[in-house]
């Protein structure tokens, strides 16, 4: 137990967690902003896969960083555009849709990556993000180095959840996105576009999924991997319906998996062949799965969700 | 433009879509054979003379092909039901694991009481593994797209963890498999020089017996009813949660009866390597077939295709192999704006 509390109390730990948790929190606000706008992104999967590969690749290319970055963000708009079209004009099954841009999205990014790199057997490096330790924060002790020693992209991951926020409650357009989400018919009724907000939302929400993704690459590790994400998108769906669709909530609730999946990685260290490191591995996608059972009773989904809307029709 | 709804569908119409769509899907993906710098025709010629142009070839995709009847059926009972069963993969690697468990020498059964109870318990596996989601989805409205998804990744652990312990191979050099099943526990080969088993008809016999019931019992009517409209459903009398759980059981059973069926009929023993994505593929089955059975062994025998044509491409012309994977994806899309031009027309203003 004192081993649990010390390691939970060291500045490494919190390091890790917040490694851990930046394309859990950039994941969970894509989506959240498309749920909120009425349509649900199964396509999350295939656009994060895309995101970590496109940016990771652009940076290989002699791309800086930043370019990598946006790199991901306009590949991950362009499939979120295909799952909008999809579900808001032509208003197909957002399931079906969801996993089509899924398969799309990985099989292209597989694709993609051979074609580049044929003969690629050891995933080749680039530079990734370096540490950025605010001045005078970072002395802080504990937070200082976990919190104030970030990558710049953890930063602006943080922000964006800031941002994201802002522009839900505090604007005009975030007003209007709540509401083609809630009732599209009173949205229409106000004069705004239900289709224009809600294809709006699917290519901005896809575009921050895929920067999750690139965090991967470009932060978190240096390499592209195939099966890279692991159910991590998956697992950001789970986090929306835990997080009640609420941006701030969302980043606890991503942090807060990151902080079980940090202790779960000790643990394995601590316990050691004790169990099949399996066991451990499992969790996560159990821990989601639990969230989702305690949080189901709760859950108040935006009332238009997954519900398509055609003009004049009941 | 606007969509307006047809009065009704007719018959070729329906049937057009899914060629139409796969056309167009080869179509789009050819600008992907051209990006590697091969020549489009014959780079397709290669593909399908990989995937039909032999008695091996033709074979291949059959063998490939059955997985994918099973996991495509699987789809296609749950979705008529509107239960997003998303969790093929990991009901196929269960089924599988438990096959390789029964028929790996634990059960000391006469041969011809051996496989049936094997393939069973396969399919029970899946079944349960299903009922879950099911019972959480009924019970307290948990979403089943995400637990079935996540699942899978949890039965993928749960098996590496069995096949590098309790059930792992001793006579398997270190790799992490199961040891080899007993040749009393194998389903016979339909041909010999090729790998095609009997596992072929017991999927065609599945999708017969799920047309038989969704278009003649009142366990299919329920189903569709529940898929239609479930408050309508509740208000008839249907009990639609339980409708829910019984189609959940029969699509589970289905897809643990893919993986059975794999170990007893072409591998012979289980690795994590079982599957290739059948589970995913199965849910592609089920669109390209409009959730129809006849449809998805035709849908499945479609998709096994491009996969085994791909390889003979790839070894030919230098594309690399995950062009199957863009196609069958590409399909699945092209496929569901198929389905809208069917049910609708388009309209000028």
């Amino acid at each position: 137990m004192a081993e649990i509390l010390e390691l939970v109390l060291s500045a490494a730990f919190w390091t890790a967690v917040l490694r851990i948790a930046m394309p859990y929190v950039l994941g969970t606000l894509g989506e959240l902003l498309c749920e909120r706008a009425g349509v649900l992104n199964l396509g999350i999967e295939g656009i994060m896969t895309l995101g970590a590969m496109a940016g990771w690749m652009a940076v290989y290319q002699g791309a800086d960083l930043w370019t990598g970055v946006a790199v991901a963000a306009l590949a991950g708009a362009a499939l979120g555009l295909l799952h909008a079209v999809l579900t808001v004009p032509l208003g197909l099954s957002q399931h079906v849709a969801g996993i089509g841009v899924t398969l799309l999205g990985t099989s292209l990014t597989y694709f993609t990556y051979r074609m580049v790199l044929p003969q690629a057997t050891t995933p080749p490096t680039i530079e990734p993000f370096r540490p950025w330790p605010i001045p005078g924060l970072s002395e802080i002790p504990v937070l200082g180095p976990s919190l104030f020693s970030q990558t710049p992209l953890a930063y602006a991951a943080l922000g964006l959840v800031a941002l994201v926020a802002y522009v839900l409650y505090r604007t005009p357009v975030g007003l209007g996105l709540r509401m083609v989400g809630e009732n599209p018919a009173a949205a229409e009724a106000q004069g705004l576009s239900v289709t224009g907000l809600r294809m709006g939302a699917v290519c901005a929400g896809s575009a921050l999924m895929a920067v999750g993704g690139a965090f991967l690459t470009l932060s978190a590790f240096n390499a592209f991997f195939f099966n890279m994400l692991n159910g991590r998108g998956w697992i950001c769906i789970a986090l929306v319906v835990f997080a009640s669709w609420r941006p701030g909530k969302a980043l606890l609730g991503a942090l807060l998996f990151a902080g079980f999946d940090a202790l779960q990685l000790r643990l394995q260290q601590i316990v050691g062949p004790a169990l099949p490191y399996q066991v451990f591995l499992m969790m996560p996608y159990l821990l989601s799965i639990l969230a989702l059972v305690v949080m189901a009773r709760r859950a108040a989904y935006p009332k238009a969700l997954m519900v398509p809307y055609r003009k004049g029709e009941r | 433009m606007r969509l307006e709804p047809r009065a009704s569908v007719p018959l070729t119409l329906g049937l057009l879509a899914p060629v139409g769509a796969v056309a167009a899907a080869l179509a789009i993906c050819a600008a992907l054979v051209a990006w590697s710098g091969a020549s489009i025709p014959r780079a397709y010629a290669l593909l399908a003379e990989g995937a039909l142009g032999s008695r091996l070839a033709l074979t291949e995709t059959l063998t490939r092909a059955t997985p994918l009847i099973l996991t495509g059926l699987a789809a296609a009972v749950a979705f008529r039901a509107r239960f997003w069963n998303i969790g093929a993969e990991g009901q196929l690697y269960l089924g599988a694991l438990v096959a390789a468990w029964l028929g790996g020498g634990l059960l000391d059964l006469p041969g011809w009481t051996l496989v049936p109870t094997v393939l069973i318990a396969g399919a029970l596996a899946g079944s349960l593994l299903l009922a879950g989601p099911a019972v959480l989805k009924t019970r307290f409205g948990v979403d089943e797209v995400v637990t079935t998804l996540l699942l899978n990744f949890v039965v993928l652990l749960f098996v590496s963890m069995m096949l590098e312990g309790p059930m792992k191979d001793p006579m398997g050099m270190g790799w992490p498999q199961s040891a080899p099943v007993l040749p009393e526990a194998e389903l016979p080969r339909l041909a010999e020089r090729t790998r095609l088993h009997a596992g072929l008809i017991l999927a065609l016999l599945a999708a017969a017996a799920v047309w038989v019931m969704t278009a003649r019992t009142v366990w299919g009517y329920e189903a569709r009813a529940v898929g239609g409209n479930p408050r309508a459903a509740a208000f008839a009398g249907i009990p639609v949660a339980w409708v829910m759980v019984r189609t959940a059981l029969i699509s589970g059973a289905l897809a643990g009866l893919a993986g059975a069926v794999e170990v007893t009929g072409l591998k012979g023993y289980l690795t994590l390597d079982l599957s290739p994505g059948f589970g995913y593929g199965g849910i592609v089955v089920a669109m390209l077939a409009q959730l129809h059975p006849a449809g998805a062994v035709a849908a499945a025998v479609f998709v096994a295709g491009i996969f085994v044509g791909s390889d003979a491409m790839s070894r030919g012309v230098a594309v690399p192999t995950y062009i199957a994977d863009v196609i069958v994806a590409v399909s699945l899309i092209c496929m569901l704006v198929a389905t809208l031009l069917v049910r609708f027309r388009l309209r000028k203003g």
